[in-house]
């Protein structure tokens, strides 16, 4: 069982992100749940979510000690990174924050998120830079899973699948390399 | 050679109305223009709370008796899911113009295809005489014993011309009891109000003016009177929407 | 048939049209307003009402006319809300007039706050308006119990004539989980309402009511209400046991918090603790006997309640109980929900205290 906390600004696609993931384990028939946090944060500010994916069916669907973050922005970065399990991995929007946890038994992933997005052509497709990212350094999904739900969504914004797909891909050979 | 007969969308039931109160001859009105119509087969009444809270037990067709106020949301929910029946809506001032304001404002407001008869006495009379949303100024009720003070009441609710503000209502008329000649107008209109609703036109309103002369503390012929002098100066009877017309 | 992803919210919407609901009346409130949303594009579909009310008031008095017309129907809130429409529930309850009622709960007491809450308990289950009377209370666990329990709801309500509700806490509402739909239920499977006001004449007419003056005639009214409940506790009492069978500190929770203990018992067991969890499925009829077989076992030592409210349901929890084992209380409130080491540390201080007190 993998908890992933996936944390940025309102707008920067966290909660679809949370959805792709979510989206593509249920698609390998593994159990899933997603939980995006309500309230305050829904308007403007922080936005948040937690996906869990695992082999077992899910008891808690809360992930207040996650395996991995990403953290789309500095401030969801710092206020979350402390909570992350020891062992884990960060992925840090390294275009718009810094990389230092403050911590060395996790695994921190500089990524530069927005840059990759739009090398890809839209900087909006950040999300999926760093959703290629955690592909590619837990193994959590398939990559075609990712890919196939993308397909999906997109099915009739062709412009929008490719840019998607390409910060998507870039954020898996960054971590691969 | 045609014999008067008591319609037969009253049931037996005895009446428990007070002596002079009108409330009788309005359930006559409503239930003859249904039997007349040939609704009764299909037809659904809703009973408020107040005077005419029993009257589930006199008009002889299916009967759902509301809470307090909610008769028009009541009859909002079986009508979205029954449109092909006739739903008339039976509620006195407290229930309609009080507690029941926002269901009142917001079922025309939808355009409600239903008929809400509403029978204004100026009083709260189930419960012994309190002080109602249309008390008229100077009238004396238990709870403003010195008679209505618009410094300290407030002012009567016209709710006709309140809802003739609305765009959805079809049809709209005030009607009295005070004499024959009125009890026949209000008879026609609450007719036409329920052919309009047999035909699918839209929200149809009819304020019936009734006396009390329990509460009122009068005689019935004096608080016949007193309507048609008094209560009428307040509530002018009239029509205030009628589509069908071109009206509104 | 595949599994898709829900919303809890949708799994809800989806449960009670699969089920014949054809009319939906609400009016907005965090966190169910997803509720409405989505009813208001499927209701048309199916050919049911949808109606936007002026307000919980409204909304429930609009379920009493159509539900008593004969129409499966249900409305949808949160607390706040909810209370709003404890008048109506009382009504429909003394009419006995079938019908779903949605509490997605939020944290109170008050307007509150709009984050996951267990404190309508009480409302809940103890009847919630004036009077004698209870509704069939249901507390789903996850989004695939979010769309069955409601399924079921309707299903139950029909049976007693008795109204039902769908006990949730924000989480649930707001969760997505993978769900299998069950499939859309003919209509004409649906058992016929021969109470119905459906527009009926003469002899045949039918009466909804909820005003029965007459002491001689309220009582055996009354009465057979209660007949009914006494019914639904003997047929309907369901509760889930999780590692129950050696345990010697038993959790209970319902809802996402029964999740959380799950964890943490196993949590527990991996540090040795023997650890079980019963989670209510039926908040009203509670499940008693599943706790008096617990208690009834040399191994318990003890019982610790673990809710989203400063303690209500541990109340039902220790008439269960009757005195043959301690009861615990650990709850969290304001929105906040506990953590599986904060429950973890819960259960052994209960442990600890129930064998100091032997």
């Amino acid at each position: 069982m993998i908890r992933i906390l996936l944390a940025g600004q309102g707008g920067q696609g966290v909660l679809s992100a949370g959805r792709f993931l979510a989206e593509s384990g249920l698609h390998e028939g593994k159990e899933v749940s997603y939980l995006p946090a309500y309230g305050p944060e829904m308007r403007g500010g922080t936005a948040n979510c937690s996906v869990i994916v695992a082999e077992d069916p899910i008891a808690s669907p809360l992930c207040t000690v996650p395996d991995v973050l990403i953290a789309l922005n500095a401030p969801s970065f710092h206020k979350f990174a402390p909570r992350v399990k020891s062992g884990g991995i960060i992925i840090v929007n390294g275009s718009v924050s810094d990389a230092y946890a403050g911590r060395d038994d996790v695994r921190v992933i500089d990524l530069p998120a927005n840059d990759l997005a739009m090398e890809a052509g839209d900087i909006r497709s950040a999300n999926m830079a760093a959703l290629g990212a955690l592909v590619a350094a837990t193994g959590l999904v398939r990559e075609q899973s990712i890919v196939n739900c993308l397909q999906e969504k997109f099915v009739a914004k062709p412009r929008v699948l490719d840019c998607n797909r390409r910060a998507f891909e870039a954020g898996l050979a960054a971590v691969k390399k | 050679m045609k014999v008067f007969q008591k319609t037969k969308m009253l049931t037996d039931a005895h009446l428990h109305y007070c002596p002079g109160c009108t409330h009788g001859i309005v359930h006559r009105l409503v239930a003859e223009s249904i039997e007349e119509l040939g609704l009764q087969e299909k037809c659904i009444g809703i009973a408020p709370v107040g005077c005419a809270v029993f009257a589930y037990d006199y008009f002889n067709c299916d009967m759902q008796e509301a809470a307090h106020g909610r008769a028009p949301a009541v009859a909002t929910g079986i009508k979205r899911c029954l449109p092909d029946r006739t739903v008339f809506v039976y509620q006195g001032d407290g229930d309609l113009a009080s507690i029941g304001m926002a269901e009142t404002v917001h079922a025309a407001a939808r355009g409600e295809k239903i008929t809400i008869i509403f029978i204004n006495n100026s009083i709260y009379g189930m419960t012994g005489g309190q002080m109602a949303p249309t008390t008229l100024i100077g009238q004396k009720a238990t709870t403003c014993q010195s008679g209505r003070d618009p410094a300290v009441n407030g002012y009567p609710i016209r709710v006709c011309e309140l809802l003739a503000t609305l765009d959805a209502p079809y049809y709209i008329e005030r009607v009295s009891t005070h004499d024959v000649k009125h009890v026949l107008a209000a008879k026609r209109a609450i007719k036409k109000a329920l052919q309009f609703q047999a035909e699918g036109r839209g929200y149809t309103f009819v304020e019936v003016l009734v006396s009390c002369p329990t509460n009122w503390h009068m005689q019935p012929v004096e608080a016949l009177r007193f309507m048609g002098e008094e209560c009428v100066k307040t509530f002018p009877l009239g029509v205030y929407r009628d589509k069908s017309e071109g009206r509104s | 048939m595949s599994k898709i992803l829900l919303h809890g919210t949708e799994a809800i919407c989806e449960g009670a049209l699969r089920n014949g609901c054809r009319a939906f009346f609400g009016y907005p409130i965090t966190p169910q307003n997803e509720v409405p949303e989505y009813m208001s594009v499927k209701m048309p579909q199916v050919g049911g009402a949808f109606v936007q009310a002026e307000s919980e008031v409204a909304a429930i008095n609009m379920v009493y006319g159509a539900a008593g017309a004969g129409i499966r129907a249900m409305t949808s809130s949160s607390s706040p809300g909810v209370s709003l429409k404890q008048e109506g529930i009382s009504y429909i309850a003394c009419a006995r007039i079938p019908c779903v009622v949605v509490n997605i709960m939020r944290a109170g007491p008050g307007l509150g706050g709009i984050l996951p809450a267990q404190g309508d308990y009480f409302q809940a289950t103890k009847g919630g308006g004036h009077g004698d009377y209870h509704l069939i209370v249901l507390a789903p666990s996850s989004v695939q119990e979010a769309c069955d329990f409601t399924y079921r709801a309707f299903d139950l309500s029909d049976r007693y004539r008795v109204p039902a509700m769908i006990l949730a806490d924000g989480m649930i509402g707001q969760l997505m989980e993978p769900v299998e739909l069950p499939p859309m239920r003919n209509l004409r499977e649906i058992p016929e309402k021969d109470w119905a006001t459906s527009g009926h004449y003469g002899k045949d007419r039918r009466i909804l009511n909820s005003l029965i003056i007459k002491p001689e005639d309220l009582e055996p009214h009354v009465n057979e209400l209660q007949k009914t409940y006494d019914e639904i506790y003997a047929n309907e009492r369901r509760a889930e046991t999780y590692r129950t069978e050696d345990a010697e500190i038993i959790l209970t929770a319902y809802g996402t918090v029964a999740r959380i203990c799950k964890s943490a018992v196993d949590k527990l067991r991996a540090q040795g603790i023997k650890a079980g969890c019963i989670r209510p499925i039926t908040l009203y009829p509670f499940p008693d006997d599943t706790y008096s077989a617990c208690a009834a076992r040399d191994c318990t030592k003890a019982f610790l309640s673990v809710e989203l409210s400063l303690g209500q349901m541990v109340e039902d929890v220790k008439l269960a109980v009757n005195g043959k084992k301690p009861v615990y209380f650990y709850g969290r409130t304001g929105g906040n929900v506990p953590e599986e080491e904060e429950i973890e540390r819960a259960a052994k201080e209960a442990l600890g205290k129930a064998e100091a007190e032997r």
